[in-house]
């Protein structure tokens, strides 16, 4: 937690200090012109599905796009929720399970990980994290069709676990799990809780896991938003539609509402619906992702 | 990575004490190791081995017997002598290129902005920037299509009203209009690790610049653009290699318009020779190329950033 107390300060003496001689008026409108434009450029698409929600098939066709029209929201919850047997709510489950317990277990997997390799010194610690470094430039998506030939040779494919198995292994995870135990623990704590009699697991779950709090937070966000943005190789795996993440099964309804008009205002609904938990978790976590991040950028 | 060397010989100088583990670091490893091999290395070699056979159908359909021949690097050759997937290369680049330093200077501009005195109301601009970022970049796309197509947008009717006819998913315009989701969904986190770097350069340096009478945009340009450099290079490998990887969003945007062909990007081409075409060991070749491809850039960009670092 070093990192929010040092840089939270400064900069808010600067904002006192600054109180005296603020910057020209003329500086002042453009930034406030600046900001508006920028505010409603990254709001407005969110801005215009919220009102899109609330409106039946015809008129998100013939009423103002950016106004409200008659208030159809809970009819459109409700036709959401009739669609094939509630299969939306299926693939929220699916995509609940995919990056939530994937996440979780991913951030427990990375940072068990980085606390190892920087808190103990071992025999192959180098080969690991050479490993570990090497392939953070091989990203996720180009994975994803080797993977899937993986998963054939294996008979996995088409089932949950091959698309949950793969998204725990995350070495950029890893590598901030290492950064954070090697910025946030100090080592005296750990020796005097050997002193003390503590085993290395207690050490680690009692001691190290509480230090390593922000860190793990941001690992988290970063996890949970990888595998909710996890696109190709659910695609490639899962054929059977009620084991798809809530992405795939709204892309699948976007190409049948070519032909199925009344899936469009699902399609709107569907999307609200799967951002609502996200923005919720990242509103709710703020101070320990901001924190975590400011400690891991220093550092990378 | 100068921080891989730091540990090791804070660790050398702790000596016996770093034996204490024992058999805790392996036992702490072991999942991510296993996993490790399972689902980042088994895949490669695989992929690496299914891209040098062919599978040849006998029998004219009877009985269904496939066989795979060895073929050395024929998949290999086949890839590279397909037209769309070399384009799709093209194209990725030139959107790269032109949007990859929109977003960044969109970024940088917004952190150093955020990093001054000149903004009010900071944490609300800086959530708006930052909220496509939890939007799931399929539902991103799905979002911008509703936005993109005539017959729906408000945007589209409201831009005919002040004279512009702009058709978003042309031929020619949809390569940007992907380029636009693409750069709504990042530059939030972008900017927020831009950020981050600024808020930990010392303040005194600003105030020594200030006193020797630079203004607030020198002060932002010559001091401190020059400390997060580092900090925007990191973003910048990231956003080369999240170009190259390039899937879901004009993925997404094929339901809505037939001008993003199967082979528009290079992992839609892996994508559609392995599922449609039904060709493993093609696509296979296909993603080890682009794997290649991705990790030369991602080298190339680390030994400039890391020269740069060093001349600095």
């Amino acid at each position: 937690m070093g990192a929010p107390t040092v840089n939270r300060i400064p900069t808010r003496r600067r904002t006192e200090h600054t109180g005296g001689e603020r910057p020209p008026i003329a500086a002042r409108l453009l930034a406030w012109g600046v900001m508006l434009l920028v505010a409603f450029y990254f709001l407005v698409p969110v801005y215009w599905l919220i009102v899109a929600s609330t409106k039946s098939t015809g008129d998100l066709f013939s009423t103002p796009g950016f106004w409200f029209a008659e208030f159809h929201l809970w009819q459109n919850v409700v036709d959401l929720t009739q669609r094939d047997g509630g299969i939306f709510w299926r693939w929220m489950l699916n995509s609940l399970i995919y990056s939530g317990l994937g996440s979780v277990l991913m951030t427990f997997i990375s940072v068990i990980s980085g606390y190892a390799l920087a808190m103990y010194r071992f025999r192959g610690r180098t080969v690991v994290l050479a490993a570990v470094v090497g392939s953070m430039l091989v990203p996720q998506t180009v994975l994803a069709q080797p993977t899937y030939t993986l998963l054939v040779n294996m008979g996995l494919n088409n089932t949950m676990l091959g698309v949950l198995l793969p998204s725990l292994v995350y070495p950029f995870g890893v590598m901030l799990g290492y950064i954070y135990a090697q910025a946030s623990i100090p080592r005296e704590l750990l020796e005097a809780a050997r002193v003390d009699g503590a085993s290395e697991w207690r050490a680690f779950f009692s001691i190290a896991l509480r230090l390593l709090t922000p860190g793990s937070v941001t690992i988290l966000l970063f996890a949970f938003i990888g595998s909710w943005n996890n696109f190709m190789l659910p695609l490639l795996v899962l054929r059977d539609p009620s084991l798809q993440p809530v992405t795939v099964g709204l892309s699948g309804w976007s190409q049948a509402a070519i032909t199925v008009p009344g899936l469009q205002t699902l399609v709107i609904i569907g999307a609200l619906i799967s951002i609502v938990p996200i923005i919720v978790v990242f509103v709710s976590l703020q101070r320990y992702w901001r924190s975590g991040l400011a400690a891991g950028s220093l550092k990378l | 990575m100068s921080t891989a060397t730091l540990p090791s010989a804070r660790s050398r100088r702790r000596g016996i004490r770093g034996a204490g583990g024992g058999w805790a670091p392996y036992v702490f490893l072991t999942p991510f190791v296993v996993l490790f091999l399972v689902f980042l290395v088994a895949p490669i070699i695989t992929a690496l081995y299914t891209s040098l056979f062919t599978v040849e159908r006998s029998g004219l359909g009877f009985g269904n017997e496939n066989a795979s021949i060895f073929v050395g690097l024929e998949n290999y050759r086949r890839a590279l002598s397909n037209q769309g997937f070399v384009a799709s290369f093209g194209r990725v680049l030139l959107f790269g290129v032109v949007q990859v330093p929109i977003m960044l200077a969109l970024a940088t501009g917004l952190a150093l902005l955020f990093d001054s005195a000149v903004v009010r109301w900071k944490r609300f601009f800086q959530l708006a920037v930052f909220i496509p970022y939890a939007v799931p970049t399929v539902v991103a796309a799905l979002l911008w299509g509703f936005l993109y197509q005539p017959r729906v947008s408000p945007l589209v009717s409201g831009l005919e009203a002040i004279g512009l006819d702009i058709a978003f998913l042309a031929p020619g315009t949809v390569l940007w209009s992907i380029a636009n989701v693409t750069t709504w969904s990042v530059t939030g986190v972008n900017m927020i690790i831009i950020f981050a770097a600024l808020q930990t350069v010392p303040r005194d340096i600003y105030e020594a610049a200030r006193i020797d009478g630079a203004r607030e945009l020198r002060v932002a340009l010559q001091i401190k653009l020059p400390m997060v450099l580092p900090a925007i290079f990191l973003t910048l490998l990231f956003s080369i290699i999240g170009t190259l990887q390039l899937f879901n969003e004009p993925m997404t945007l094929r339901s809505i318009t037939s001008n993003v062909t199967g082979d528009f990007t290079p992992n839609m081409a892996v994508f559609s020779t392995t599922t449609l075409g039904g060709n493993l060991n093609l696509g296979s070749a296909m993603a080890i190329l682009l794997g290649l491809v991705t990790f030369a850039l991602s080298i190339l960009v680390s030994v400039l950033s890391n020269r740069r670092k060093g001349g600095s």
